[in-house]
């Protein structure tokens, strides 16, 4: 790691005032700290913000609910309220990585967390996302079984947070605060994908801080669901992963949110899929008909051919369970 | 280290700790560095780059020690406070080898710098035993000859002990839960998980019969 110096901040303004200069924002610091060891980035200056009492808190009001960026993933997943209206969080909350990493990180780090690629994690190679010198893209043509199987034609990195599929799903909005004051984005409008920036990959500006993150109260008959399928059952970044969300009236789907996490470089809601579920009364021919067509535009790579098949059991399961007829999967992750 | 810390801790007060911990549950066991950080740095201010001197509470001791930002917990408690029972193996967070308590929660040695532990109270596996008499999960690892190689052990016991604090009474699926993140690699879980289900047991017998205070499990 290289040497830096740790500037400890105790108000948002604090935190805003030390921004530039190549400066860093540390939270719980894990994805941070990972990234350093492998000499990713090297800031001179993290601003710690694990110590701004604001950024703190869980609140359920009528309009929703109110995330303090430093909430844990921990305190996320174990609150009563949301595993009861907002279900979805939850289960992705409480399924990503393992314990010790859920009473540290936070959610605002969770969805700022840099793309997982082991070609970018590497500090050996250059390409093109690194942006200087290369205009590679090694995972075309390289090592790619856990890469993207959609959108991947510029990049093939996938974006690693759970927290991000259910967040998206459930129409969540991210508040950045800067020294000009503050501005709410939609989740849907949060990740850059490569193809409009290979080198953004959010649309935090510099001099910005997550503040907070809102997700709105869920209409009456929404029923909500997210599961994870890697190699390992513990600490295991997902090679599949399905948030959905849907709004039931008895048996038949109102609105429905088909969210696929690790499919793309950053999270998607398939269209397609939703297409299938709205209308319909939710069971097996539909869920499996809902997972076969957010797969119609797959373009997998060389070895990762298996993640379509993969994708669309996750999406039949998932929409199973979010609609109460199937126990959680006992082969997903946890 | 040279002049080991007397451990202060009390049998009686680490059991008084646990019903507390207990009675509170999930919230708060789910936060590193919720409570406010005190004897912490106030407003915006500046460590490093070079080194520079700190104070952390350890095994309910304040001992001083001079570093750089870039150094991490593990690497403090290790190469400059001697205490070498926190392993270091994969360095990035994922096998979990290192775990210490800090303000009595699992977490990340390796991947918590120094610099951010000033005023949270962390316990190592050193501050586990009380003297020469070990921990009860320390106990009953020996008792189920729960290690092999024994790399992931201090790391295990500190993940099965947080666990008892907080749950007294664990079913299997909850100390396979506690244990999710320990990676071992001689595959001893099924011993681990035994030791803590033993120890749940015998502190619920012991609660209804004798005084916790002779602390004598074995």
């Amino acid at each position: 790691m290289n040497k830096f110096a740790f500037v400890d901040c105790k108000t948002v303004d604090q935190v805003l005032g030390q921004l530039g200069d190549g400066a860093m924002v540390k939270a719980g610091g894990i994805d941070l700290l990972d990234l350093m060891k492998e000499d990713i980035v090297s800031p001179p200056r993290l601003v710690n913000i694990r110590n701004v009492d604001s950024l703190r808190g869980i609140t359920i009001s009528t309009d929703g609910l109110h995330l303090g960026p430093l909430s844990t993933l921990s305190e996320i997943a174990s609150h009563p309220e949301i595993q009861r209206s907002y279900s979805a969080l939850a289960d992705a909350a409480g399924h990503a990585a393992t314990p010790q990493v859920r009473n540290m990180a936070t959610l605002g780090g969770n969805i700022m967390q840099r793309p997982r690629c082991w070609y970018f994690r590497s500090s050996d190679f250059d390409c093109k996302k690194k942006g200087e010198g290369s205009d590679e893209c090694h995972a075309h043509n390289g090592e790619n079984q856990y890469h993207a199987i959609m959108n991947n034609s510029s990049c093939a990195m996938v974006h690693p947070s759970s927290t991000a599929v259910p967040l998206l799903g459930l129409g969540a909005q991210v508040e950045l605060t800067s020294k000009r004051g503050k501005r709410m984005v939609a989740m849907s409008e949060f990740y850059v994908p490569p193809e409009k920036s290979v080198v953004n990959e959010t649309v935090v500006r510099p001099g910005e801080l997550i503040t907070s993150i809102f997700v709105p109260a869920p209409e009456p008959g929404t029923r909500s669901a997210y599961q994870k399928y890697g190699e390992k059952e513990s600490f295991d970044w997902p090679i599949a992963d399905a948030g959905i969300v849907l709004v039931m009236d008895g048996a038949r789907c109102r609105k429905a949110s088909v969210v696929l996490g690790v499919a793309a470089p950053t999270p998607i809601r398939s269209k397609e899929a939703e297409a299938v579920l709205v209308g319909k009364t939710i069971d097996e021919g539909t869920a499996r008909a809902a997972g076969k067509a957010a797969m119609l535009h797959a373009t997998p790579l060389s070895q990762n051919g298996y993640k379509t098949q993969l994708f669309e059991t996750a999406i039949y399961r998932t929409v199973l369970l979010a609609a109460g007829q199937m126990q959680r999967d006992q082969s997903a992750v946890g | 280290m040279a002049d080991t810390p007397k451990i202060e801790i009390s049998r009686r007060g680490f059991l008084k700790g646990a019903g507390i911990t207990a009675a509170t549950g999930v919230i708060e066991s789910a936060n590193a560095f919720a409570r406010d950080a005190k004897g912490a740095l106030h407003g915006a201010q500046t460590i490093g780059p070079d080194a520079q001197p700190i104070k952390l509470h350890i095994n309910g001791h304040e001992l001083a020690v001079s570093v750089e930002p870039r150094y991490t917990l593990a690497e403090t408690l290790r190469d400059n406070l001697g205490l070498t029972g926190t392993k270091v193996v994969c360095d990035r967070g994922s096998c979990s080898a290192c775990t210490v308590w800090i303000d009595k929660v699992p977490a990340l040695a390796c991947m918590t710098l120094a610099v951010d532990a000033v005023g949270r109270e962390i316990t190592t596996i050193e501050g586990l035993s009380h003297g020469d008499t070990m921990h009860s999960v320390q106990v009953a690892f020996v008792k189920h000859d729960a290690m092999q190689c024994g790399f992931c052990t201090p790391g295990m016991v500190m993940s099965c002990a947080a666990l008892l604090e907080r749950n007294p009474n664990p079913k299997l699926d909850d100390v396979k839960h506690a244990v999710s993140g320990n990676l071992c690699r001689c595959g001893t879980y099924p011993k681990v998980f035994a030791a803590t289900l033993d120890v749940a047991q015998q502190r619920a017998q012991a609660s209804g019969l004798v005084n916790l205070d002779t602390g004598t499990e074995a």
